[in-house]
């Protein structure tokens, strides 16, 4: 009896500590997912003024678009809204027949004059995103003309523009295409604001989620949404903090206050490599940095001088032990891993080739010139390492710092020797880069598109006609081929240095799974703790 | 001699001088902030709609800012707005300022409060003491601890307070306000959680929002107590040199009472202003302390708005923060004369 008692308070001893163990380790509600992040950039979750990381994470949760990528699959494009569409023989009229059945979060059904509505706010209400649409040749006056609904189930659109159907598609699938409950939002409207007031701090989409609370600086709150096609995902709140300090959210993730860090820089990340409480997911970003030739300066109007620095960066030294894990080599104005990339970078370190080069152009004993960049880590561990690397050749640069902001405003305005860029593309279709790193038609300093390739002065006749005519390719396996030409045709004569492709690392507990980081977009679907 | 209705001319007088007084200072601080804001070398376009946008959103975002205008004609458009108490929108919430600065402000309040408490409950005592024993070991003590106050960075003590009482200890909860169980369970109602989750007598929150608020105020108290003890030593050194205390000393007086009642209490008009001082620069936010501790206060939002040249945000704060100080000094006068009826 007494053993059998001490036996059993030992079992209740052992019992009670995995408990507590547990409630230690496990601090955020089982079906809550809460997630420490930089959160204030967020301005509007409408999808109508929409631009920037945080309220486009989240808008790919809370809405839907015609043609979307999937949690369950991102690796390609498939059906979101629309079950199927056609494209006129000339491309230019697109029919999308939507699925049935399907209703807003809000209870309404979807029908193509939600689509209709969406898409002609997004144009009229002509905020900053209103361009991604605004690219198919609509406007606020000839909008109404060119989409319509057919019926209920049919949804027809036209276009101005010679685009190729996948990039139609890719668009399409921008979240400031996504469809909002025309009825919901049409009651909200203020004196024809399209809703706009309304929209921003919440959702009436008919993603997995519905944006619930957002105190900016502090906290965006999700609910799941049980009507949500695929089924009500398994967290039943998401929630995003906003931890500015990358120490505080590791300390926040190590306590368990926080099942998902995704701000922390290399060196805290190795720091928590190790942990078994913490898994790391690493995924490529669409994100690139490179440095921008202005060809108003001297030397580099000479090929050969763009030719020799571009193999004056150690771009194996720099990615493996500077920017441990945070980047990968790449230098192509399209990053890889992602629909047409090249996936290849023909240049290495050589200064002897590089010495070669510059002795043929007639600059054996070097140069000097001033690269812009901003006073931001790793910008600035990037520009050191190249000026370091540049000078084995007797090229001398100087690195000039400034603000971020400012950077951007000298950049604008061609105010620069060379520059140390960074892009990311606005949908995932190779001519979003394309189409501002090759493209410039108009070289004068009022130029009514001042691409990256008109900052840096670039004007360059065969890649412009090479970019547009992958533009209109409609064989997709001629388009492929033909943006990955142009990529190395950039690679081996553009004023552009491609150094490095961000990689996101996301540091989680252990127990959250299926976490899903796309292309450029994050799921919170599926997750499972 | 002295009628009523010539003594309320004189007060109205008097009421109607410092209130042009004040508009005018307000009024110089939206033009030096506006000048300033048009001199750095940012384009408030760019930093509105980002790098990427098209030469035409940028035109259009020109026209919206009113930057096609002659620089003159903005200031008194905007002055004009102002004073109908129209702050315009903050370019990087994309809110009305106002709302802004009403929900980052209480977030401060509540932690400059609390700071200055600790840096005025501890930091006068330890003043006085160092003083009684000017040149001991007291002395020094406390002035090995003011000078830590000053000399150790906010940031590094921030996470390291978070490390051993959070981290480690489990003492107190982590960065932020609230912990997500307890997140929007109370009605806002002054914004400040703590006398929210009191008026809604829950407890729980109250205990959670207090648990949440310990260390980043415990940091601001130790700074404002560096200071705070700092002056208060010296003021007291020079009361303590004065004849009356001789003579009180010489009158057989106790020390304590010396210094208690008759230093302390000369020295009070002084370390009031001290206070009232150390309260005004808590409330203009402490960036570093809130960045450490997730602390949407007015400090990061300042921060936030400079960065991003973001005008109407950083005049709208700026405004703020000058009235703090307007309204500061009008309460420690009041406090003076209760404190010493020689400035009444």
């Amino acid at each position: 009896m007494k053993r059998r008692q001490f036996l059993g308070s030992v079992a209740a001893a052992a019992l009670f500590m995995s408990l507590a163990g547990g409630v230690a380790f496990a601090k955020t509600p089982a079906d809550t997912l809460v997630i420490a992040k930089v959160i204030d950039d967020a301005i509007s979750f409408d999808p109508a003024e929409s631009y920037e990381d945080t309220s486009s994470e989240v808008l790919h949760n809370t809405y839907e678009t015609l043609v979307e990528y999937d949690a369950a699959d991102i690796s390609k494009l498939s059906g979101g809204i629309a079950e199927s569409w056609s494209f006129s023989a000339d491309n230019k009229t697109v029919t999308f027949r939507l699925r049935s059945g399907m209703t807003f979060a809000s209870g309404n059904p979807v029908t193509a004059n939600d689509v209709v509505y969406s898409f002609t706010r997004v144009v009229k209400a002509d905020k900053t995103p209103a361009f991604i649409l605004k690219q198919f040749g609509w406007s606020g006056e000839s909008v109404g003309t060119m989409i319509k609904a057919v019926d209920d189930q049919t949804f027809e659109m036209t276009i101005a523009v010679d685009y190729a159907p996948s990039l139609v598609l890719n668009i399409l699938s921008s979240v400031n295409a996504s469809v909002v409950d025309s009825k919901t939002v049409i009651a909200n409207e203020k004196d024809g604001d399209f809703g706009l007031a309304y929209l921003k701090d919440k959702s009436e989409g008919s993603g997995p989620f519905v944006l619930k609370t957002w105190k900016p600086n502090q906290t965006v709150m999700l609910q799941s949404n049980p009507a949500y096609r695929q089924g009500e995902p398994a967290m039943k709140r998401v929630i995003l903090r906003h931890v500015p300090e990358a120490a505080s959210q590791r300390l926040l993730l190590e306590k368990g206050d926080v099942d998902i860090a995704s701000n922390l820089p290399g060196d805290q990340i190795a720091a928590l490599e190790g942990n078994a409480d913490i898994a790391i997911s690493r995924n490529n970003t669409t994100r690139n940095l490179y440095i921008g030739l202005s060809q108003t300066v001297e030397p580099f109007t000479e090929p050969k001088v763009r030719e020799a620095l571009k193999y004056l960066v150690d771009y194996k030294g720099m990615t493996e032990s500077l920017l441990k894990g945070e980047f990968t080599v790449l230098q192509s104005f399209w990053p890889s891993g992602f629909y047409a990339s090249v996936d290849e970078n023909p240049y290495s370190y050589d200064v002897e080739k590089a010495k070669a080069l510059l002795a043929e152009a007639g600059y054996k004993d070097g140069f000097a010139f001033r690269l812009s960049v901003r006073n931001v880590s790793p910008a600035i561990d990037i520009a050191q390492a190249v000026e370091q690397s540049m000078s084995a050749a007797g090229i001398k640069m100087e690195i000039l710092q400034t603000d971020q902001k400012q950077f951007i405003t000298a950049y604008r305005e061609r105010q620069f020797e060379a520059a140390l860029g960074t892009w990311e593309p606005d949908f995932l279709d190779p001519h979003a880069n394309a189409a501002t790193f090759a493209h410039n038609l108009d070289n004068g300093p009022s130029a009514s598109t001042k691409t990256v390739a008109w900052r840096n002065s670039w004007k360059d006749d065969t890649i412009n006609a090479l970019t547009d005519a992958a533009v209109r390719e409609s064989d997709e396996t001629k388009r492929i081929e033909m943006y990955k030409d142009l990529q190395r045709k950039v690679m081996a004569d553009g004023p552009y240095i491609g150094l490095v492709q961000r990689t996101s690392q996301v540091a989680m507990r252990s127990n959250v799974k299926d976490y899903v980081v796309g292309p450029a977009m994050i799921f919170y679907r599926l997750v499972r703790k | 001699m002295h009628s009523p209705a010539k003594r309320l001319y004189a007060i109205a007088k008097l009421s109607a001088g410092s209130a042009i007084s004040v508009a005018l200072t307000l009024l110089g601080l939206i033009f030096v902030t506006f000048a300033v804001g048009r001199l750095i070398p940012i384009d408030p376009v760019v930093a509105a709609i980002g790098e990427k946008a098209p030469q035409e959103a940028y035109d259009k975002m020109y026209r919206e800012l009113g930057l096609d205008r002659p620089v003159y004609e903005q200031f008194s458009n905007y002055v004009g707005k102002v004073v109908h108490g129209d702050f315009g929108n903050s370019v990087f919430t994309g809110r009305p300022v106002l709302e802004d600065l009403a929900s980052v402000f209480p977030a401060t309040l509540e932690l400059a409060t609390i700071g200055i408490l600790i840096g005025i409950l501890v930091g006068v005592p330890l003043g006085v003491v160092a003083a009684a024993n000017n040149g001991r070991w007291p002395d020094h003590v406390v002035r090995v601890l003011s000078l830590s106050g000053y000399s150790v960075p906010v940031f590094w003590l921030g996470i390291v307070l978070l490390l051993i009482f959070y981290g480690k200890l489990d003492w107190v909860a982590g960065p932020g306000r609230i912990d997500i169980a307890y997140d929007g369970l109370v009605d806002e109602w002054s914004g400040i959680l703590a006398i929210d989750a009191l008026r809604a007598g829950d407890m729980d929150v109250f205990r959670n929002a207090l648990s949440h608020m310990i260390l980043p105020a415990t940091l601001l108290g130790l700074f404002s107590l560096a200071y705070i003890s700092r002056m208060t030593r010296s003021f007291m050194l020079t009361q303590l040199n004065q004849e009356y205390i001789t003579l009180a000393r010489a009158k057989g007086t106790s020390e304590r009472a010396v210094i208690w009642r008759h230093a302390l209490k000369n020295a009070r008009v002084q370390i009031i202003t001290v206070c009232f001082l150390s309260y005004g620069f808590l409330l203009e936010g402490a960036v570093l302390t809130e960045t450490v501790f997730s602390w949407p206060g007015l400090g990061l939002y300042m921060t936030n708005a400079l960065f991003n040249a973001d005008l109407n945000a950083v005049i709208g704060g700026t405004i703020l923060i000058g009235a703090v100080f307007i309204l500061l000094n009008a309460l420690a006068d009041v406090v003076y004369r209760f404190a010493d009826p020689r400035t009444a």
